[in-house]
């Protein structure tokens, strides 16, 4: 089992997941970040925490949700590890907006 | 005068606490860019706090989250000074004193009551004591709980109820692997517990659970969650809940609660019945406690904000062992002001004020003492990164001149006290992973502090109190 960051991560960055996650498990790259499965505890703090419902566990994954699991396993390889906060990227508040949250 | 941090005056900081607040202090600090010198002051010879004594030991993944404690340890800027207890063995005035800051991050373990008739029979216990007890924490050792008795009723509706219901229910050989105390599973091998109530006052959506605990309790071999499909029904204000921010578990919690509800019902499967809208009214017994009567409840306000009515519809239940897990309250710290009320220090931002709301210059609070008993490890690292970021607004106003760390050391080697550091700590983790070796656990944990201080110093590592 893992923490899968899917979709809704994406231009907004406001790394509110990483400031709770007890683990460093996260990596960034330009637009969102991305869990490292072989380190995520499953504590589900980053859950709670993200503002866009980017956050799922592996577990509640909808079918056309699976391909994450590998997106994150793989880029937490090429992407460095993020440990704190991040100002959001400009057009995050926008793009919350337009996700209704 | 240089403001501390600076380069020859160390800002010298003591944070009080191990647990995972505490730690995220330290690391927060230790980060921040300044010159530092962090100790760490803990009551117990041993550190993590809720992460060695709360967090259950079939949880094995979370409890790893020791190792990220032990990096930030291993800091040369960080000592910890175990078996030292604020209040005990070192005053507030003293810290205060001897150091630029102090982080007051010492948890939130003690419990709230239920205030009702009978809660002082024999065999109602706090949910958090049963805790101690399994974990080996060492006030809650000697504890005896009866395990003799068929009907066990834990009354909660958060994390800590699942974890002591999945605990009474699971398989002993599940448990035989894990670090649980020797003396919990000794006892647990004996359990005759054969059903098991979760009594909550709330409804599914208000419930404080998180998905991937309710959902364990539909894996324990032999035992079959159930619950009434009348107690998910849900009000106009519930149905509005489950798109509201504060309430981002509870749409899984219900279709996990949905699955349990339309199982059919297996005779060979114990039951474990997951009460809603329900609250314990009395306890009664002869010499200990037999009855548990329940009050029907009622939701009623605005969607975030319900509260729970009775109707005066009663439902009484034999129980032979009760458990109240209806919250957790820090315990005041003297010489500090307290909010008796939220059991917790008063603070703006982190900084801890009196209760005329003046800042004491110096003093800050994070983890569970700053915030009440509610998140979870993680949400102790966003809290205690701001905790530190106000203090470090704070630099220039804060004393110089402190004796820090050398001061405390002097302190007390002259009053004898045997502190134990981190060599200390990693002397008595291996001494217990080497108890557990033998029966195939990952350790043996010692629930005297005596024998605690006894493994750190046979193993020659510490005596740093005869060191200093
Ligand atoms: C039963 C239980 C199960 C839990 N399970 C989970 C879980 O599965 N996953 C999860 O993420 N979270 C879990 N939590 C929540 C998590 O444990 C807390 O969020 C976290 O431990 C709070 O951290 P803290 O540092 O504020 O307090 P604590 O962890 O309580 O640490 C406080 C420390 O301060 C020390 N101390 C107290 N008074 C003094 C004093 N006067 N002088 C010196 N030291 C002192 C204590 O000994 C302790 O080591 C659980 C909590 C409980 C109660
Ligand atoms: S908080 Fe959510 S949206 Fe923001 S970076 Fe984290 S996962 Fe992405
Ligand atoms: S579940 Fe916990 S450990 Fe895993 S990514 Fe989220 S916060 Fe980090």
């Amino acid at each position: 089992m893992t923490h899968v960051v899917t979709d809704n991560c994406r231009g907004c960055r406001y790394t509110d997941c990483v400031a709770s996650c007890p683990v460093a498990c996260f990596h960034v790259n330009e637009v969102r970040v991305y869990i490292d499965p072989a380190v995520c505890i499953d504590c589900s703090a980053c859950i709670p925490a993200c503002p866009v419902h980017a956050i799922f566990e592996e577990f509640d994954l909808a079918d056309d949700q699976q391909h994450w699991i590998r997106i994150n396993a793989e880029a937490a390889q090429r992407y460095p590890v993020i440990r704190t906060r991040l100002a959001p990227l400009d057009g995050a508040d926008a793009r919350r907006q337009q996700l209704g949250l | 005068m240089s403001i501390p941090g600076t380069e020859g005056q160390p800002l010298r900081v003591a944070i009080v606490g191990s647990g995972p607040g505490g730690f995220y202090a330290a690391e927060a600090l230790l980060e921040s860019g300044l010159q530092v010198e962090v100790d760490l002051i803990e009551r117990l010879p041993v550190p993590f706090g809720l992460v060695r004594f709360g967090v259950a030991p079939d949880h094995a993944k979370l409890k790893s989250v020791t190792a990220v404690f032990t990096q930030i340890a291993e800091d040369p800027r960080l000592r910890f000074f175990g078996n030292v207890e604020l209040g005990r063995d070192v005053s507030v005035r003293q810290l205060g004193a001897l150091y630029h800051a102090v982080i007051v991050a010492t948890g939130a373990a003690g419990d709230r009551r239920l205030g009702i008739a009978g809660e002082h029979l024999p065999g109602v216990h706090a949910a958090g004591d049963f805790v101690g007890w399994y974990n080996g924490r060492p006030e809650c050792a000697d504890i005896q709980f009866d395990l003799d008795q068929e009907v066990a009723v834990v009354i909660g509706q958060g994390n800590v109820a699942i974890d002591v219901c999945r605990i009474l229910a699971s398989p002993i050989d599940a448990l035989r692997r894990t670090d649980i105390a020797a003396h919990a599973l000794d006892a647990l091998a004996r359990s005759r517990v054969r059903e098991i109530h979760l009594v909550g006052r709330r409804g599914p959506v208000q419930a404080k659970f998180t998905p991937k605990e309710l959902r364990e309790l539909g894996a324990l071999p032999g035992w079959q969650p159930r619950v009434d499909p009348g107690a998910l029904v849900l009000n106009d204000a519930s149905q509005a809940e489950l798109a509201m921010p504060g309430f981002v578990h509870a749409p899984r919690n219900l279709d996990i609660l949905r699955g349990f509800a339309q199982a059919p019902v297996e005779d060979g499967r114990r039951p474990l019945h997951l009460h809603f809208h329900r609250a314990p009214v009395a306890l009664s017994g002869r010499s200990r406690i037999e009855r548990i009567e329940l009050e029907a409840q009622v939701l009623s306000g605005e969607a975030g904000a319900q509260s729970a009515t009775p109707t005066g519809e009663r439902l009484s239940l034999p129980a032979g062992l009760v458990l109240r897990s209806v919250g957790y309250r820090g315990t005041p710290l003297p010489g500090l002001p307290f909010d008796l009320v939220r059991g917790a220090l008063p603070h703006r931002d982190g900084r801890i004020v009196d209760t005329g709301g003046t800042v004491l210059r110096g003093w800050y609070a994070t983890g569970w003492i700053k915030r009440g008993p509610t998140g979870v490890i993680g949400t102790n690292r966003a809290d205690s990164v701001d905790t530190v970021a106000g203090l470090l607004a704070d630099l220039a106003q804060l004393d110089t001149l402190k004796a820090g760390r050398a001061g405390l050391l002097a302190q007390l080697s002259a009053d004898r006290r045997k502190v134990i550091d981190f060599a200390g700590w990693r002397a008595i983790a291996q001494a217990e992973a080497e108890r557990g070796r033998a029966g195939g656990k990952p350790a043996e944990k010692f629930v005297r502090v005596d024998d605690m201080l006894e493994a750190a110093v046979v193993a020659g590592a510490p005596r740093s109190w005869e060191r200093a």
